[in-house]
């Protein structure tokens, strides 16, 4: 994005793909929002620091992303008295991200809707946890809050509400749905239920051994999150990975990608009344996380990814044997893939059901897999050329019927292409060694990290402190953009379809939490 | 519809030459049988996320496919604490999550047994106790069983619910002979914290 016509300047900000950095005041701040959005740019994270142990006062950081790449924009409160402006009038999806700002942080906006969004009761609402003068404590008992949800009245609308201990095994959240009979008016989502301080935790570990916790935010993007993190930490550090260290890495990300959507398209299934698909795909998906075991040494692929390369390197021997799950692997998808569009029950539940049109997903930035089968054709392994994405030339999965069955596809498509990039990395290994040492971390640097997940970019934005320690890292999952069209998405539907559309979204409740 | 059928028989065959089932199966045959002693019918689970990762339902999800087949074993994961046997709880337990699980806990009828999962279950692990979370399962209920791991593979998970079911003691005498037991003239109470991974002898 080009700032130089407001006057704003900027500067080149550590990254793995294009990004720049700009101190911007309150009305910049707006106009540069306003002018993204315009030229088709979309918010990806908005979060608070408290930089006033530096003078600083109050740092409110808004990422924006485009075309061109990423663009930091930094406005700092003086006090915690000042103000920002209402970011969500032009994105609506910003409204949950600077309710946590003020919980986490203490940073006012000048929204009309000052509901809290990660406080639920735990703390006093006056203390806020990430400024560094905060003092937990022991007295500080779990509360009960009445959360304000928005009521609708009329004849025979009524409430169900639901969770935050759910009927399957799901992570926390609460739902209520209003409702006519069967037909779903509205649904409000309250989450922050798995806050687990990992912002706090983070800024107590050493900057090298942060990646253990960034894999832990969101344990199903356990790759993509160590990935991230230790390419914001190598941005920083100005530090290049050996050529296989990024080989294997993405060999890792892929095969957590297949894992993750053979899974859903198992439960898709059974949320489909299909349980064969269920079976069949936790078949596949069992396969999988065997042969990571054998290979890599865990099940889920925690750890693999460190700062500076990879922990394990793998033989011969382990490339061949999944160069041959890969052959099975299609043979058995491509089956399935045939079963699931020509069996008409399944069909009718996964077609028209939860739709997101593209006009939606655009006004309400819909990102990741959902984004790709609403018309958001973005997949950052394509569309900014890290290696090794640059040598693979990912093809892009594209749907634009925005419902379950669109997203149905957009997995199926996926893995597909990630067993065949898993085929080519495996082919063309390059020799190297597999981990460098990290040089000296520069204090109070700031650094990207950018990761396509399985699920959407994952992002970790990074802050060095002095003597190789954490100052600030915000992890943002891209469940954080998805969750607020779940509610768009389930209006005019039944409630017995919930579960499918919920399913057909998979997204993170830990990540979101955090 | 011949496709799905062909497909089943195709699996069927594939099932039975996976490269490691017998230590899995052994587990799993054990489980039946000590389920049968101790309890005489099917154990239910219900299981809570008191504020795991997720890394932990992964694994929890797992029990569920062809390879451990958990149902298979007379094990079933139930909607309801109320229909539940043993909670199945990941952590750590997140302050607002703590109301959530005590309630859960309390809506589990006695006799009941909790097995804390993973690394974070039993003590909090990497994001240990703060002003957000209280550390593991057992600061907030009592706990029978732990199964550390990050997460524990489904083989460890099996074992430890199989620890949970072998140490308990049970409902009534074993019921396999006669279908009519009496009840226990009062009723049981759990009000003392069991030492994790500790045998428990006598009656509860």
């Amino acid at each position: 994005m080009n700032v130089s016509p407001l006057g704003i300047a900027a500067a080149t900000l550590p990254s793995p793909i294009p990004a720049q950095r700009c101190p911007v005041s309150s009305g910049q701040l707006l106009t540069a929002c306003r002018l993204a959005w315009e030229q088709g740019g979309q918010l990806v994270a908005l979060w608070a620091s408290d930089d006033r142990d530096r003078d600083r006062g109050f740092c409110l950081r808004v990422l924006l992303r485009d075309s061109d790449g990423l663009t930091l924009l930094e406005h700092t409160l003086p006090d915690e008295g000042a103000r920002y402006p209402d970011l969500s009038l032009i994105f609506p999806v910003a409204n949950r991200m600077q309710r946590a700002a003020f919980d986490l942080v203490g940073v006012q906006c000048d929204a009309e809707d000052q509901r809290p969004w990660t406080w639920q009761a735990a703390w006093p609402i006056d203390c806020f946890p990430l400024r560094r003068d905060f003092e937990p404590s022991p007295k500080w008992e779990a509360g009960e809050e009445d959360y304000a949800f928005v009521k609708v009245a009329g004849d025979g609308v009524h409430e169900i509400p639901v969770g935050p201990v759910h009927a399957g095994i799901i992570e926390p959240g609460h739902f209520r749905f209003q409702v006519v009979g069967e037909k779903v008016l509205r649904l409000e989502q309250r989450l922050g239920y798995v806050h687990k301080g990992i912002e706090k935790r983070f800024e107590t570990l050493n900057i090298e051994d942060g990646y253990r916790l960034a894999g832990r935010v969101s344990g199903d993007s356990t790759v993509a999150y160590a990935w991230a993190y230790a390419q914001a930490l190598e941005s920083i550090s100005s530090l290049d990975v050996p050529a296989r260290a990024s080989w294997l890495r993405a060999l890792c990300l892929e095969r957590e990608r297949i894992a993750n959507h053979l899974g859903d398209l198992g439960y898709l299934g059974n949320d489909g009344g299909f349980a064969f698909g269920l079976a069949q795909f936790s078949r596949l998906k069992e396969q999988v996380l065997r042969l990571n075991r054998d290979v890599f040494g865990h099940r889920l692929l925690m750890d693999m990814v460190i700062p500076g390369g990879v922990a394990h390197d793998i033989e011969a021997a382990a490339v061949a044997a999944m160069r041959r799950q890969c052959f099975e692997l299609r043979h058995e998808v491509r089956i399935l893939r045939d079963i699931y569009d020509e069996h008409a029950g399944l069909q009718d539940r996964f077609r028209s059901c939860g739709q997101v049109s593209p006009e939606l997903a655009t006004k309400l930035a819909l990102t990741g897999l959902a984004g790709r089968a609403s018309g958001i054709a973005h997949d950052l392994r394509c569309d900014f050329f890290c290696p090794p994405y640059d040598t693979l030339g990912v093809r892009k999965a594209a749907q634009s019927d925005g419902d379950v069955a669109a997203r149905v596809a957009v997995r199926f498509d996926e893995v597909l292409e990630s067993l065949r990039l898993i085929e080519t990395l495996a082919e063309a290994m390059p020799e190297s060694e597999i981990i460098v040492p990290l040089p000296e971390v520069p204090t109070y640097a700031v650094g990207l990290g950018y990761v396509e997940g399985w699920r959407g970019p994952v992002l970790i934005a990074l802050e060095s402190g002095p003597g190789a320690s954490i100052r600030r890292c915000h992890p943002h999952d891209p469940s954080w953009l998805n969750w607020p069209v779940l509610e768009h998405a389930v209006i005019g539907n039944i409630v017995p379809d919930f579960p499918l559309i919920n399913k057909s979204f998979n997204l993170s409740y830990s990540g979101h939490d955090l | 519809m011949w496709y799905v059928l062909k497909q089943i028989a195709k699996t069927g065959i594939k099932t039975e030459r996976l490269p490691e089932p017998a230590a899995e199966m052994v587990v799993a045959a054990r489980l039946h049988e000590d389920i049968l002693r101790t309890l005489g019918r099917a154990l239910t689970i219900r299981q809570v996320d008191a504020g795991s990762c997720n890394g932990c339902e992964l694994e929890i999800h797992a029990l569920g496919n062809p390879y451990y087949n958990i149902e298979g074993a007379g094990i079933k994961f139930v909607a309801s604490p109320r229909h539940a046997d043993m909670l199945l709880v990941t952590g750590p337990v997140s302050k607002h999550m703590a109301i959530a699980l005590r309630r859960t806990y309390d809506a589990t009828p006695d006799p009941k047994l909790v097995v804390a999962v993973g690394d974070c279950g039993c003590t909090g692990g990497i994001f240990g106790e703060s002003y957000a979370t209280l550390g593991g399962v057992g600061s907030v209920i009592p706990v029978d069983v732990a199964v550390p791991g990050c997460p524990p593979s489904p083989t460890a998970l099996l074992q430890g619910i199989l620890a949970a079911i072998s140490t308990a003691a049970p409902r009534s005498e074993p019921s396999l002979s006669s279908s009519a037991q009496p009840l226990p003239e009062t009723p049981i109470e759990r009000t003392h914290r069991i030492p994790l991974e500790t045998p428990r002898d006598g009656t509860i």
